[in-house]
């Protein structure tokens, strides 16, 4: 309970500085965030779409690794697992990829181009459907089950090709990520600390979605008799 | 006959205009793709139906059915991108080559390509309900950096660009050929077994 106040507050703490905190071009005080040439007023999408693009492939790898368990132990508690957080994916591939395209249109000037990163994150998008079009096609349990895992993992198996061509094919607007490996001039303590904040927030928000789904998917896992009119 | 359907519609809906090469070289993976969908798809669903899966399972190793399954299947694209590269050179008198060590290159190790993924995709429908239209839903995302790379190699043979600078697409070809039977060949106990 109090989890849940403090995950509130934290949320709304998160979004109010997002959009509250003055942006000035050189950041004197603590609490200004810098000018990003070519982003301005439209840098602030970063501590939501990036975030939400994080988990989408977070989720993608957890229901991986959990589909490798169930061919593993054979136990329905971990399919469970997989497919609750392949859903968590799709929302948050979904959220990544709405609020990408309205930031493209008022920056690139139209909503979608086929960019290499709009383009593996379409890719995504139909992985996610393809998943839960196979599920809905299933009717026996252990059946779905092995199959959604070897699903998950022959996708698993190409992403690294769409992060390798997509880019080397297209040339890429997409700004550079700004957590980068070389250790970026233009982002400022403050706004990589409410990035930070921010992930955190989304991070702790999916493991709770998840945990409530994973329970109530357990309740009814026991409700369903397992020999039907047996 | 779904060859000779899809390429008689485009050549209606070119209508004798000029088309780009770009445009044809994808136009002919367009063609290839849905009639490797409605073939391929046939390789497991035919045993289940037939009711000869589980003499299948008994008598044979799951390791020798993927591999004759994928054989088979490597033939079958073969033979039929073969005869849709010869149906489009002969309808489609802009098609025209420059570089034809890429292109032949490219159709042989897409077909194995198609082949590979549509296997286990195959193996996977074979157990479903709905077979027959789940089949291109979860080929596409799987078959999706394939078809990047050999369109982006159909419109290099065509643009006439020397065999070595096309060096990194076959590789990354080579390396989705070598991933998608590895991993077919890992999980398909799994599936089969059930």
């Amino acid at each position: 309970m109090i989890a849940r106040i403090i995950l509130g507050l934290w949320f709304a703490a998160v979004i109010i500085l997002a959009f509250a905190l003055p942006m000035s071009a050189h950041p004197s005080r603590w609490y200004e965030l810098p000018v990003i040439p070519g982003l301005e007023e439209k840098a602030r999408i970063v501590f939501f779409h990036v975030p939400a693009a994080w988990l989408s492939t977070v989720c993608f790898v957890a229901s991986m690794v959990y589909g490798i368990r169930y061919l593993r132990s054979r136990s329905l508690e971990s399919d469970t697992k997989s497919a609750v957080a392949a859903g968590l994916g799709f929302l948050f591939c979904l959220l990544a990829t709405v609020t990408g395209a309205v930031w493209a249109k008022f920056s690139w000037g139209t909503f979608w181009n086929w960019d290499p990163r709009q383009t593996s994150i379409f890719a995504l998008l139909l992985i996610y459907g393809a998943y839960f079009a196979l599920r809905s096609a299933v009717e026996a349990e252990e059946k779905r089950a092995t199959l959604a895992a070897v699903y998950t993992i022959v996708s698993a198996a190409i992403m690294p090709f769409f992060m390798f061509v997509v880019p080397r094919i297209l040339a890429s607007l997409h700004p550079q990520p700004v957590l980068s490996v070389q250790g970026k001039t233009e982002i400022n303590t403050m706004m990589l600390a409410l990035l930070l904040a921010s992930f955190a927030g989304f991070t702790a928000l999916s493991l709770w979605i998840w945990n409530i789904q994973v329970r109530i998917q357990r309740l009814e896992l026991k409700q369903t008799p397992v020999f039907p009119g047996g | 006959m779904f060859v000779l359907g899809t390429t008689t519609i485009i050549l209606f809906s070119i209508g004798g205009e000029g088309i780009g090469a770009d445009v044809l070289s994808g136009m002919l993976w367009v063609v290839i793709f849905f009639s490797s969908m409605s073939g391929l798809s046939r390789t497991f669903v035919s045993e289940e139906e037939r009711g000869t899966s589980l003499t299948l399972q008994l008598m044979a190793t799951p390791a020798a059915v993927l591999g004759g399954k994928l054989l088979f299947n490597i033939v079958l694209a073969s033979g039929l991108n073969a005869f849709v590269v010869i149906l489009y050179f002969l309808l489609i008198a802009e098609f025209v080559l420059k570089t034809y060590s890429i292109f032949v290159l490219t159709i042989v190790m897409g077909s194995i390509g198609l082949a590979a993924a549509a296997t286990i995709i195959a193996a996977i429908i074979s157990k479903a309900n709905t077979k027959g239209t789940l089949f291109p839903v979860l080929s596409l995302p799987i078959l999706l950096p394939l078809l990047i790379a050999v369109i982006k190699l159909t419109s290099m043979a065509v643009e006439g660009v020397a065999f070595e600078e096309a060096m990194d697409e076959f590789q990354f070809l080579v390396a989705y050929i070598v991933v998608m039977v590895t991993v077919s060949y890992l999980l398909f106990d799994y599936i089969w077994k059930d």
